[in-house]
């Protein structure tokens, strides 16, 4: 499914490399976490990969199916069937966030050459999902993030997901600041989606959330690069004794 | 003093560009009071204050441009009001393709009907607000216009008018002048909505004067037609008494040049005005607005919001001041102005002012001028949405925070759609 080597990535406007050689395979309907200390590389190699201005790629590459992402535009990536949750997901005041979605979700049918959704058709999957996600009316009604509470955003970003049903799903830290109920929401979101053709992977600081989405390979990105993978227990280590121990053992 | 005499030869060429023109007593004094005031004051010019960013020579040479005259592609505006329709051609009213002007609650008649009278209500308003809007500011177009204007209406509201009017102006000679006047008189606690749409004339010179009475409010909303190469100045002169509401909205897509002043003056306490503004330019596209909001009563509230969008060369102007008297204590006023240029090559120049002589007021301002905000733009991208449509939508979105200011949700879905059909027509 997805396939990184080597890659490689700097910022755009200064000298200084972020990634340095990452590797990193998932196969079909597998689930991936990536732990790994704070300013490793994690949310880098998520918007490299899903096509962000102001980096720049000097080797290696990544492909979805065999198929080149870097040459691709942001928008085209999606159509391939790329989803990143972000980290911080942005506001966008003036556009609805139920416009937004409508948008979205026919844009991606229309470039993979399938018919628009109606608005009626579009108005009830979007109801159904959101529903399963505790989003309610008014909050699809608003402009794209604005005023939502964290745990409201990300719960939003998985909502995107489902409606958009992608391929490759990326989560970059879609945990982080929620409770433990918005939390299992939002697990069981992903669980939902799980199935033979959708993988997944997962950055995150917490094993709670592995608790939910039981990952298949674990992998612990330090520096720009995946120095360790190993199955679940994997995460269990980095919960009880943090990074310290595993950076130490591969330095 | 060569500027100040360069001001007074432009002015006395205007003048002789202009038929003579007399009426009923008190019409007569009215259009000689503003001959006199536009003698002393000069005809606009470059090194003027509030002309510094626009330039008024296309507004002054004897005879207008020439301007294509557009064929629309979409229908009219506010088609879906219940309403009057009073069309104009070449800024002549044409009855043959009006409706009946007749509207309970409103009585309404052409304004020379109305000047050739000797005594009429139209007297204490036509070119009495206007004068007592040229200070501290001058404005020579709108003296012009009262000194010479033909065509417009008088318009009398008593109650809730029954409909809405609309005037519209449409185009036939390439290369027409067109001077309006309108004079729109709320009694208490009166009721009225106006609008007007098209480009009126290769170059047109509109005046609108509004007296808004206690408890009484004015709703105007405004589409100024999408022909190229058309010139337009407007001016708006509004009083305020106790307790009315004044709003008026202005869309603006294409235009050459465009100058849309508004005057507004609070006299009675706990009034609200609104003035606000969405546009759109291409290129060769200068659009301009000058606003003076003088607070002299107490506890009102004035909204200034004007958004532009701006691309290929395209020039944005916002002039804006908000002056509060020493006694206009507990005044709100509120200014916005941004602009959103969509390449390099675009321009925005912004003016705001405040001038504040009570101590107990809140007012702000902000003038700001960017680009598409990229993370936004990533968001949008990133969930499919292609570039240019992505960039659309929110350029419809910065734009949205203007169009908000009108009350009719109709109305305002009309013209975002206005907006979106201006943009697809750019795309690809
Ligand atoms: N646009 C940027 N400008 C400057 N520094 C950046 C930028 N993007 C990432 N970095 C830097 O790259 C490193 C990795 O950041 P990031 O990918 O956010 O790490 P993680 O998500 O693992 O915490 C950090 O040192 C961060 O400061
Ligand atoms: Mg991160």
């Amino acid at each position: 499914m997805l396939s990184i080597k080597n890659l490689q990535v700097s910022l755009q406007d200064e000298d200084k490399q972020i990634l340095k050689g990452l590797d990193l395979e998932i196969g079909a309907g597998e689930v991936h976490a990536i732990m790994g200390p704070n300013g490793s590389g994690k949310s880098t190699m998520s918007y490299v990969l899903s096509g962000k201005d102001g980096y720049k790629v000097t080797g290696g590459t990544a492909t979805l199916d065999g198929v080149d992402l870097l040459d691709m535009e942001p928008e085209e990536r999606a159509a391939a069937g790329l989803f990143l949750a972000f980290q911080y997901p942005v506001e966008i005041p003036g556009v609805g966030n139920m416009t937004f979605l409508r948008t979205a979700v026919n844009a991606q049918r229309k470039a993979r050459g399938e018919e628009e959704l109606s608005a009626g058709d579009f108005l009830k999957l979007v109801r159904s999902k959101a529903k399963s996600l505790k989003i309610d009316a008014d909050m699809l009604k608003r402009p794209v993030n604005v005023g939502f509470s964290g745990g409201e955003k990300k719960r939003n970003e998985i909502l995107q997901m489902a409606m958009l049903e992608p391929k490759m799903c990326i989560l970059d830290e879609t945990d982080s600041g929620l409770d433990v109920d918005a939390m299992k929401l939002v697990a069981e979101g992903v669980n939902a989606l799980r199935s033979e053709g959708r993988s997944f992977l997962v950055i995150t600081h917490y094993q709670r959330l592995l608790d939910h989405i039981k990952p298949d390979v674990v992998h612990i990105m330090a520096n720009g690069r995946i120095i360790k993978s190993g199955g679940p227990e994997l995460a269990l280590e980095v919960e009880n004794n943090g990074y310290a121990d595993i950076l130490a053992e591969v330095a | 003093m060569a500027i100040l005499q360069a001001k007074m030869d432009a002015a006395e060429a205007m003048i002789a560009a202009v038929t003579p023109q007399s009426g009923g007593a008190w019409a007569g004094e009215a259009r000689k009071r503003a001959l006199d005031s536009l003698r002393k004051m000069g005809a606009p010019h470059r090194r003027d204050e509030y002309w510094r960013y626009t330039n008024p020579a296309d507004f002054l040479n004897a005879d207008a441009p020439q301007a294509p005259v557009m064929e629309l592609d979409e229908g009219m505006p506010f088609a879906m009001l219940d309403r009057v329709r009073l069309v104009f051609v070449d800024g002549v009213f044409d009855p043959a393709q009006s409706d009946e002007p007749a509207v309970d609650g409103v009585e309404i008649e052409p304004i020379t009907t109305a000047m050739a009278k000797d005594i009429h209500w139209v007297s204490s308003i036509y070119g009495v607000l206007e004068s007592s809007g040229q200070s501290p500011v001058s404005r020579p177009l709108a003296a012009l216009n009262t000194a010479q204007a033909q065509q417009g209406f008088a318009i009398r509201v008593t109650g809730k008018a029954a409909k809405a009017i609309s005037m519209v102006y449409l185009r036939s000679s390439e290369t027409a002048d067109a001077m309006v006047h309108h004079v729109v008189k709320l009694e208490p606690g009166a009721d009225l909505t106006l609008t007007e749409n098209g480009p009126a004339a290769a170059r047109a010179n509109m005046v609108l004067e509004v007296e808004v009475a206690d408890n009484a409010s004015f709703h105007h909303i405004r589409t100024q037609g999408r022909d190229h190469l058309r010139r337009s100045a407007t001016h708006m002169f509004t009083r305020l008494g106790k307790e009315s509401s004044f709003k008026s909205f202005t869309l603006t897509m294409n235009g050459i040049l465009t100058r849309n002043e508004a005057v507004i003056e609070f006299t009675g306490d706990d009034a609200h005005a609104t003035v606000a503004g969405a546009c759109a330019g291409d290129g060769n596209f200068l659009h301009d607005d000058t606003v003076f909001v003088t607070h002299d009563a107490q506890n009102c509230e004035s909204r200034q919001v004007f958004k532009k969008v701006l691309r290929n060369g395209a020039t944005g102007v916002f002039q804006g001041k908000i002056l509060v008297k020493p006694d206009a204590q507990k005044t709100d006023g509120y200014q916005l102005s941004q602009a959103l240029l969509l390449d390099d090559n675009s321009n925005f120049l912004a003016k705001p002012e405040l001038e504040i002589y009570a101590d107990d007021v809140a007012c702000s301002h902000g003038s700001t001028c960017g680009e598409i905000d990229a993370d936004a733009m990533f968001y949008l991208t990133s969930r499919g949405v292609p570039h240019a449509q992505a960039q659309d939508m929110l350029t419809l979105a910065f734009l949205n925070q203007a169009i908000e200011e009108v009350e009719s949700d109709d109305i305002a879905e009309d013209i975002r759609a206005r907006l979106a059909a201006w943009m697809a027509r750019r795309a690809g």
